[in-house]
């Protein structure tokens, strides 16, 4: 898919993040914003899916984990784009008995989504799950999880990540949406992660840099990860994204992680944004 | 009453066997352990299918979520670790990615309970039927010896959806036979009576065999149901025995606070109120102690259930 395409969906994708957020005024738009042009990617170029018949397990198909729930508009955005369930359900987000809640679930059986998300840490081990049970069943499809930066403070996901090295788990590309940016602040003050990159070297995985809102880089170095796979080493993406991308008063600040804008903001943020593919 | 002693094994080496068994018989059962496989009997299965075996590590928390994440793509995951860390230790992984996910883990926990015995209340997890059935979605099985610890690890791989397998640590006798039927959900009524109702799970149903023997020198008439799916709970099998005997008396290696004993009390207020005594760990932590030093302590052994009894028949009048 060339970059112009990919360009208007992901500016679409971020018109229906601040929609939803704002209509029912709850939700997380900072870290959906800066995701939006890498699973837009993932989704529209370079995930093997079939979005129009949807199966919890996934055989023959690659799986997508989202480990850190709390971006859930900007995945539910870019799963109806993809055709997995209508796009007018976009408006349902939040409310009482929607498929769409406030952090991803299956209970209510929304296509696209193979496991519940939100308390964070989990993800990774989910993932790592998954490659193994496609390995048994030599399935050389791939698994792919999204992490946020803070969500590495918990423990579980070096649990995880020592596992998944130790044991050559080589079918999982994990991406860390690297925005240095949490609920209380920037994530240096709360609780600094040291050097990133070594430290997943030193679990024993294969470490690669991302500008997650370059689609050249982002195709680049996600052929790079996939062309990794099979080699004995799982592989991790250090995404350097910004947090509210695409809003200039949304951007260089932690304030919009877990608040919607009003009236007013949502308007001056549309203005930014090119509708391309016809709101929900 | 006569109840044949079969021999005498510890709950957790039916769960080996049992778990042995559907290693040659279902290709997708899968087996994780926390660094306990051969306190959990687990060497069988690993001995057999070393390609299906995934020894976790001392990571409790990592085991549950990618026990969760092999379940798609149709693989059924045994996890194998101490009561405690099955539960306490990993409850939010459990509620979120199994529980709420409605993922097809099995969660065997051993050395449940008391009767863990010398390693003292760290271990002794006297709280995890409380936090598994308050989880929707998930059932809650706790079978009363080896032969039915067996039959129901085999049963649960046929059963789709998550479940909490607790067994335990010391050699017990061993008294329901090998062909004996295990139905998820159905009560096994092992004996009969008129008097008062003992309703019991785990290693309390063997302690109330005991206890009726006394009983029944006494001249009571006692029906004995041996409760080894906590939830769905068999609502009609209670009710049906305390229509008859008007009294009960659970039985149960755990504390009274959120065990079987308050899911028949729950059960009873709604439908049949009746007098009702509890035998149970009484808000209190375990210690030290060899197992049925143990029992005796803390109120759980064959005299307590001989006492309640006494205690409810005379609040029935």
């Amino acid at each position: 898919m060339d970059n112009t395409k990919l360009v208007e969906i992901a500016s679409q994708v971020r018109r229906d993040v601040l929609r939803m957020v704002h209509a029912v005024n709850s939700g997380h738009p900072g870290g959906s914003l800066g995701c939006a042009d890498f699973l837009s990617f993932l989704y529209f170029e370079k995930l093997r899916i079939n979005a129009e018949n949807f199966t919890m397990d996934g055989k023959e198909e690659d799986l997508f984990f989202l480990s850190n729930g709390h971006i859930s508009p900007v995945w539910y955005s870019v799963l109806a784009r993809a055709g997995y369930f209508p796009v007018s359900e976009l408006s349902t987000f939040r409310r009482l008995s929607s498929r769409l809640q406030g952090h991803p679930s299956t209970d209510k059986k929304l296509p696209g989504i193979r496991m519940a998300s939100g308390s964070l840490g989990q993800g990774l081990s989910v993932g790592i799950g998954a490659a193994i049970s496609k390995k048994l069943n030599k399935d050389t499809n791939l698994v792919f999880t999204l992490h946020g930066d803070g969500e590495l403070q918990e423990g579980q996901i070096w649990e995880a990540a020592m596992y998944a090295s130790a044991n050559k788990v080589d079918n999982i590309i994990a991406t860390i949406d690297f925005n240095g940016r949490q609920i209380d602040g920037d994530l240096d003050d709360v609780l600094p992660l040291g050097n990133l990159s070594e430290k997943w070297k030193a679990f024993g995985w294969e470490v690669l840099e991302m500008d997650g809102h370059n689609f050249n880089s982002i195709r680049s170095v996600m052929d790079s990860a996939i062309s990794l796979t099979g080699k004995g080493k799982p592989i991790v993406i250090i995404m350097k994204t910004e947090m509210g991308q695409g809003v200039d008063f949304m951007m260089g600040t932690h304030k919009w992680h877990g608040s919607a804008p009003n009236d007013q903001q949502l308007e001056a943020a549309l203005e930014q944004l090119a509708e391309t593919l016809g709101d929900y | 009453m006569e109840i044949e002693i079969l021999g005498h094994k510890d709950t957790r080496s039916g769960f080996g066997e049992g778990l042995a068994e559907l290693g040659r018989t279902n290709p997708n059962v899968l087996a994780l352990c926390a660094d306990l496989t051969g306190s959990l009997k687990m060497d069988a299965f690993l001995k057999e299918n070393p390609d299906r075996f995934f020894q976790i590590g001392i990571a409790e928390a990592n085991m549950m979520g990618i026990a969760a994440g092999m379940t798609i793509g149709g693989k059924i995951p045994f996890t194998g670790t101490f009561a405690n860390f099955s539960t306490g230790r990993v409850y939010d992984q459990i509620r979120q990615s199994i529980a709420y996910s409605q993922k097809n883990v099995k969660i065997c926990a051993s050395h449940a309970g008391l009767t863990l015995g010398e390693d003292g209340a760290t271990h002794q997890i006297l709280e995890d039927i409380g936090m598994m059935r308050m989880l929707p979605n998930m059932t809650v099985i706790v079978p009363a010896d080896f032969n039915q610890t067996k039959q129901a690890t085999i049963a649960i791989a046929d059963h789709q959806g998550p479940v909490y397998l607790r067994f335990g640590r010391p050699v017990m006798p061993i008294f329901i036979k090998p062909d004996a039927p295990f139905i998820i959900g159905k009560a096994d009524v092992i004996k009969e009576g008129n008097d008062v109702t003992i309703i019991a799970c785990g290693h309390l149903v063997w302690k109330s065999i005991e206890a009726i023997k006394t009983l029944e020198e006494r001249g009571i008439s006692v029906e004995l149901i041996n409760m080894h799916t906590i939830k769905p709970l068999d609502e009609a099998a209670i009710l049906a025995s305390v229509a008859k005997t008007k009294c009960v008396v659970s039985a149960e290696e755990h504390m009274i606070n959120g065990g079987l004993g308050e899911a028949i009390s729950q059960v009873l207020s709604r439908n049949l109120p009746v007098p009702q005594e509890f035998v149970g760990v009484n808000d209190s932590f375990g210690e030290s102690g060899a197992p049925m030093e143990l029992m005796t302590k803390y109120g759980i052994d064959t005299q307590n259930i001989i006492t309640a009894a006494l205690k409810v028949l005379a609040r029935k009048g």
